[in-house]
């Protein structure tokens, strides 16, 4: 006789590659109990609108949840939320929680996610320095933005500069400090970036490059009244949001002796090196078929597609994630669109005008397309999508004349 | 019978959704939703909604029941339009469910899902 009894699966994390995992395991109809333990009280959900509309204030909470509770509760698995994963007793197969409680796991998968890089310098503990991770984050960040206001930003990334863009609108002065010569540097070619500098300057933001700080000033209430520059000058500020991105969250898994390198190493299955335990999401640094390389990546998609190579392996299917990595970001009236990664790109080929607002820079590697940025042409994204998976060879001739229908190159 | 998932506001309609494989799910929809939003709700499989509405991923392809696509508003814009024109199942009633925003109009509808999103 078969041994029927069933085994829980915990996921630790209640971020978007948590919720994408439960999505998925509903949708394949997991025959297991799944419990999710999450720190935040809220269940999985978008965090994308935390630096855009959900900051603005036009949408609200529960249009950010991935799903209503009730879709899990229904399907008979749980969301333990407000509570912290202590430890893992991988010989005894249960994690310790902060309520003392503690869970049995048969398999289980981290999905703890990322904390946000602080900024080390004089002054960075004052009130008024915000961070923005989470809905709490924002919700605080929101109440400050408050027309005619000076806000801050350390590093124009996208978090960054989205909320540039979101409070500019607000009728703050904003200034964006970015320690790099040229915005977004770390994922983007000198095109996009020049084209978002133009675009947060015409909408009156006020953007440094080459500009690090090393400080912050406070007035007499212990509050945030300036930031101090190494060119030794200082910008006076109501609010600071220091946005200089994020590490991998990986010290539950650390102290349970699971191979770490800048993030909880996994194979293209999204398995540790301990058979029982996988990890999803931004705190991994994964096989990706894809890629030569192990990567960490820091996206939705990612989130989302090693969540789902983790639910397959968790029913026994064999489906290493292979996948071009993609992203986008949304600044004013301009959709960003980006498929592949760029950094190792040996020519670069524009399509279309960036004065017209519409274009899209092809990144090639010994002739083969390795990225796409698109801004405000989705076909070039779409097509993108396709190409830069087979990691085709194409013409840079076709790719920037505007007269080849771009499908045509699929 | 699918779970009824309403996100505290009144049910305005019902939508059938038809899977691939010919599998239906039917389900409410409220106000002021989106049918990418309420096929996610309902974890109906075949539709990703990865970027949660934002009209930047081209993950919740739908193909419309004929008799209902004029129910569902206005024709494609032209970056909804350039995001299907990749699909490999398009259809002449294709729309991406996060630009089909809910009304009563539409109560009864017909979807079809495609089988791989993009």
């Amino acid at each position: 006789m078969v041994n029927t009894q069933k085994e829980t699966t915990v996921i630790v994390g209640g971020g978007h590659a948590a919720g994408a995992l439960m999505t998925t395991l509903l949708q394949k109809k997991y025959q297991n109990e799944v419990v999710l333990v999450g720190e935040e009280i809220h269940p999985p959900y978008q965090r994308p609108p935390l630096s855009k509309n959900y900051l603005a204030g036009d949408v609200g909470q529960d249009s950010l949840y991935l799903k209503p509770c009730s879709v899990y509760e229904v399907a008979g698995h749980q969301l333990r939320l407000g509570l912290r994963a202590e430890q893992i007793d991988r010989d005894k197969k249960i994690i310790r929680l902060s309520d003392q409680d503690t869970l049995k796991y048969g398999r289980l998968v981290l999905a703890t996610g990322s904390h946000v890089r602080r900024l080390n310098a004089p002054g960075a503990d004052l009130k008024g320095i915000h961070y923005l991770h989470d809905m709490a984050d924002s919700d605080a960040l929101r109440e400050q933005l408050l027309p005619g206001k000076r806000l801050v930003i350390v590093g124009g990334g996208y978090i960054g500069l989205e909320v540039a863009a979101t409070a500019v609108k607000k009728g703050l002065n904003v200034t964006v400090l970015e320690a790099a010569e040229r915005l977004m540097q770390r994922v983007t070619g000198p095109e996009i970036s020049s084209f978002f500098l133009a675009k947060h300057r015409d909408a009156g933001v006020d953007v440094c490059l080459n500009t690090a700080v090393i400080g912050f000033e406070a007035d007499n209430q212990d509050r945030v009244a300036g930031v101090t520059l190494e060119n030794g000058g200082t910008v006076p500020a109501d609010i600071v949001l220091v946005s200089i991105g994020i590490m991998p969250e990986t010290a539950l898994a650390e102290a349970a002796g699971l191979p770490c390198d800048d993030g909880i190493v996994v194979d293209e299955y999204t398995c540790t090196g301990d058979p029982d335990i996988l990890a999803i999401g931004d705190c991994t640094r994964h096989r990706n078929l894809f890629f030569e390389q192990p990567q960490r990546m820091e996206s939705v998609a990612n989130a989302v597609d090693q969540a789902r190579t983790a639910a397959a392996t968790l029913m026994g299917e064999d489906k290493p994630y292979d996948a071009a990595p993609w992203f986008w970001s949304n600044q004013y009236d301009v959709r960003l669109q980006m498929v592949g990664l760029s950094k190792d790109h040996d020519q670069r080929v524009v399509r279309g005008n960036p004065r017209d607002g519409s274009f899209a820079v092809f990144y090639m590697r010994e002739g083969h397309l390795i990225a796409v940025d698109a801004v405000n042409l989705p076909m070039a994204f779409m097509v993108g999508k396709k190409l830069v998976y087979l990691r085709k060879r194409v013409s840079s001739e076709a790719l920037s004349d505007v007269d080849v229908d771009l499908k045509s190159l699929v | 019978m699918e779970p009824l998932v309403i996100r505290g506001r009144e049910a305005l309609g019902k939508v059938t959704f038809i899977e691939h494989d010919n599998t239906e799910h039917v389900t409410e929809f409220e106000a002021g939703s989106t049918l990418m939003q309420v096929a996610v709700d309902n974890a109906i499989p075949g539709i990703d909604g990865d970027c949660g509405g934002e009209c930047a991923c081209g993950t919740c392809h739908m193909i419309v029941a004929d008799e209902w696509f004029d129910k569902t508003g206005d024709t494609p814009g032209d970056d909804e339009e350039q995001m299907l024109s990749m699909t490999p199942e398009r259809a002449k009633t294709s729309r991406l469910g996060c630009q089909i925003k809910t009304t009563e109009a539409m109560d009864g509808i017909i979807v079809y899902l495609p089988e791989f999103q993009m």
